[in-house]
């Protein structure tokens, strides 16, 4: 079975309430949901003045991501489709409302009344159909839309997302920028495996000079463990060309790839019809240098 | 749920063209009282529709705000005022009711402080 969340029950059935309950016991969670959330506010850029904001938490769950915001000194909204992990934040007693909706349905919210929104890992979650009336493509329109009028001019919108495939980043961009929105794709660490985080950083409004997209970290090779991420900043570049993970190496050892190998991959191309010439003595035997 | 959060709130059904604002049926309020940040209110205070807020208020009980909307420049001085609005919009919760959209009715339960704003297939 797959590691992912998404691909395992619908939001409001996965959280349930042993799940929910690990984000108040596990520290790893807790400590990963923070940082996420702490990225995700600096990437929002909000004036530096000391005026508390009105920010809007989309996939609030437990409200770890609104406790990084209550720190910062703003207020908050935040809206999750599962009861079980708002039942923790109701026990955690976060300092932001909390709202029971699916982002899928449109937000509900009056036009133009939000500073700034955040996400955490949730936005992936629209790319599935979990139920019949449900199509991935009218929810992300709808999301986006509500979202892009919910939002005052000018201000941003930062969504970290684990999307499955290059598919999935591309539409969920694609409806971003149909309902108006600027910006792009951040990536953090985009060489690791495990560090690797992308953020949506959207600005409502036409593209201007505060609409650049800031960089990502740890681009240049920049180490990414748990001590150092805090990284070189001088070393972060953008870097949306470069969204692919680097392939694994092969393992070759020094005498080449060994005679086992060779024949099973031709075995696969025989299989998939392909003409391969047929296996001898002299298979996967090296040539002679004079050669 | 703050009042904060109910003036921003607006029924989200298909076909609703102005869900804004929800009626509010109380059933129990709470306050809970809240550090009070000058800041935030002269922030907010030109995006709250304030017909809406008054009205929630009084529905919640609360009934020491002015009808009409004060000029913005009160916020700068009236320190008494200030208390009101504060308490009004952050500290008096919602916290078991309903929420009911003007334009259909439909009711929107909130239990624990928590609006359920989850609409039924045929309502997308």
């Amino acid at each position: 079975m797959s590691s992912r969340p998404e691909l395992q029950a619908p939001p409001e059935i996965f959280y349930d309430d042993t799940e929910a309950r690990k984000y108040t016991s596990s520290s790893r969670i807790a400590e990963i949901q923070t940082k996420l959330s702490e990225r995700a506010l600096e990437l929002l850029a909000l004036p530096d003045d000391g005026v508390p904001r009105l920010l809007l938490d989309i996939g609030c769950g437990s409200g770890l991501s609104g406790e990084t915001i209550t720190e910062n000194g703003h207020q908050w909204i935040g809206l999750d489709i599962s009861q079980s992990m708002l039942n923790v934040a109701l026990e955690k007693e976060v300092e932001g409302d909390l709202l029971l909706g699916d982002m899928g349905q449109g937000l509900g919210l009056r036009p133009g009344v939000i500073d700034g929104a955040i996400s955490i890992s949730a936005v992936q979650w629209l790319c599935n159909a979990d139920k019949s009336s449900h199509e991935p493509r009218l929810r992300l329109k709808a999301f986006f839309g509500s979202l892009y009028r919910c939002l005052a001019r000018g201000a941003r919108a930062v969504l970290q997302v684990y999307p499955e495939n290059l598919a999935q980043r591309e539409l969920i961009l694609s409806y971003a920028m149909r309902a108006g929105f600027a910006g792009g794709v951040v990536v953090d660490f985009p060489h690791s495996t495990k560090s690797r985080k992308e953020y949506l950083v959207l600005t409502c409004g036409p593209p201007s000079l505060s609409t650049t997209i800031p960089n990502g970290k740890g681009e240049d090779g920049e180490s990414c463990s748990d001590d150092e991420s805090s990284g070189d900043e001088e070393n972060q570049t953008v870097c949306i060309s470069d969204r692919h993970r680097p392939r694994k190496k092969q393992k070759i050892n020094k005498r080449g790839k060994a005679r086992e190998w060779v024949l099973r991959k031709k075995e696969q191309m025989r299989r998939k019809g392909n003409v391969v010439p047929p296996d001898t003595k002299y298979t996967a035997r090296k040539r002679k240098s004079r050669f | 749920m703050r009042m904060l959060t109910h003036n921003m709130l607006s029924s989200n059904i298909k076909g609703v063209t102005n869900g804004f604002p929800l009626r509010i049926e109380v059933e129990k309020v709470v306050e809970k009282q809240v550090e009070i940040n000058h800041d935030f209110l002269r922030n907010i205070f030109p995006k709250i529709d304030w017909k809406a807020f008054f009205d929630a208020s009084r529905v919640m009980g609360y009934a020491e705000l002015p009808e009409e909307a004060p000029e913005p420049s009160v916020l700068e001085s009236d320190l008494e005022f200030l208390r009101k609005f504060h308490h009004a919009l952050l500290e008096l919760h919602l916290e078991e009711g309903a929420l009911v959209c003007p334009e259909t009715g439909r009711k929107f339960p909130v239990n624990k402080g928590i609006p359920n704003m989850l609409l039924h297939e045929d309502e997308v």
